[in-house]
């Protein structure tokens, strides 16, 4: 699925691993692939930030981040309905830097 | 009430800027809370809450003069700090909810309201007591996650049977309190307001209170922080009534509009 990579950095809190968070940031950087990095997707999503309805609006989306369902709910909290068909959400408390990388650069071109 | 900024400022790395691959300047950009969007080629236009790095406002492309620089913006555009406010609390998954009404009821600090169309929502998400999943606890559906809570399905885990089993137990607090848990709260303490006035044994009456609280604090996993700044009983008692009332009302009303819907069909 090609589309936007989205990256959440889950900075106010330490349920990401950070070697997990360091090692996906740095796999993007090392790309040549354009993403999206945000400090909080819980944070945006209480403040109902116009950005997640423009990046649900700006085609499929692989989210790295947190629980699946969690992502989902928090994007709907914000009144952004988030398909299963337009997001791929990549887990990294659960799981390798690797295996999320894998995913969100599934379908990207060098 | 915790101010929350509107929006999140954005800063744009272009491909072939010096920062373009550079971990730690994304990294401290992110964890500062600004927003990072690295492209391929320059934007021609740019939303009003986006910077260009290496443009006129942002020439700098050092981690700590960026950040410098951006700080000086953020408090130019009169916008917050990031991290001001831990973002914690509930995001109800809407598949499982059944609209009962339990967390209204629960919660003392009004986090929770209704819609428009009589369902229950998250209103007032920085009222929350950050670290407490209390009200997660009472939800009868496991409806209710905290994304930063450190165990599932709380965290946002999928649900299972062992699950809603589990959570079943910790629901009823009946059999393991003796009463709703306004009602023990008001128990205990009138208890050991009595004891007190026969006994004049405060050290008694404190270790009872202290029980209490650690009960509390072991089957909902509520911080002993927010035990401490509960307030009084006589509030509690006002607070849950009136939560009560309005979720009582909501069911009430939530039926009309389903029986009336019936009624049109």
């Amino acid at each position: 699925m090609a589309g936007q990579i989205l990256y959440c950095h889950c900075a106010y809190a330490r349920v990401v691993p950070p070697e997990t968070k360091t090692a996906v940031l740095e796999g993007l950087l090392r790309q040549d692939v354009e993403f999206q990095a945000v400090p909080d997707l819980c944070e945006m999503a209480a403040r109902g930030d116009a950005r997640l309805g423009e990046l649900a609006a700006g085609g499929p989306l692989r989210i790295a981040a947190c629980y699946p369902r969690a992502v989902k709910w928090l994007f709907a909290s914000a009144g952004v309905e988030l398909g299963d068909a337009d997001a791929a959400v990549c887990n990294m408390r659960t799981d390798t830097a690797e295996r999320v990388l894998d995913r969100l650069l599934a379908g990207e071109e060098p | 009430m915790t101010a929350i900024s509107p929006s999140t400022v954005r800063v744009i790395v272009a491909d072939g800027s010096a920062a373009a691959g550079q971990l730690d300047a994304v990294r401290a950009l992110l964890e500062k809370g600004y927003a990072v969007s690295r492209v391929r080629s320059t934007p021609a236009a740019a939303g009003p809450d986006d910077v260009l790095l290496g443009s006129d406002l942002l020439p700098e492309t050092e981690p700590a003069s960026v950040l410098a620089a951006l700080g000086r913006l953020r408090s130019d555009r009169g916008l917050p700090e990031g991290g001001a406010w831990k973002p914690w609390f509930p995001v109800i998954d809407y598949t499982r909810c059944t609209n009962c009404m339990q967390c209204l009821s629960f919660c003392l600090f009004e986090v929770y309201g209704v819609s428009g169309d009589k369902k229950i929502q998250v209103q007032n998400q920085s009222n929350c007591k950050t670290e407490c999943p209390a009200c997660s606890r009472v939800c009868p559906e496991v409806a209710i996650m905290f994304p930063k809570y450190r165990h599932g399905p709380i965290n946002g885990e999928p649900v299972n049977e062992d699950d809603i089993r589990r959570e079943a137990m910790k629901v009823d607090i009946s059999a393991l309190l003796g009463g709703d848990v306004y009602a023990m709260l008001r128990d205990r303490s009138a208890r050991a307001k009595s004891r007190f006035s026969k006994e004049r044994d405060d050290e008694r009456a404190l270790k009872e209170r202290q029980t209490c609280l650690a009960t509390l604090r072991q089957s909902l996993d509520v911080p002993a922080e927010v035990l401490a700044a509960l307030p009084s009983p006589d509030e509690i008692r006002a607070k849950a009534e009136a939560a009560a009332v309005r979720a009582a009302a909501a069911v009430q009303q939530a039926t009309e509009t389903e029986r009336h819907g019936d009624r049109n069909l």
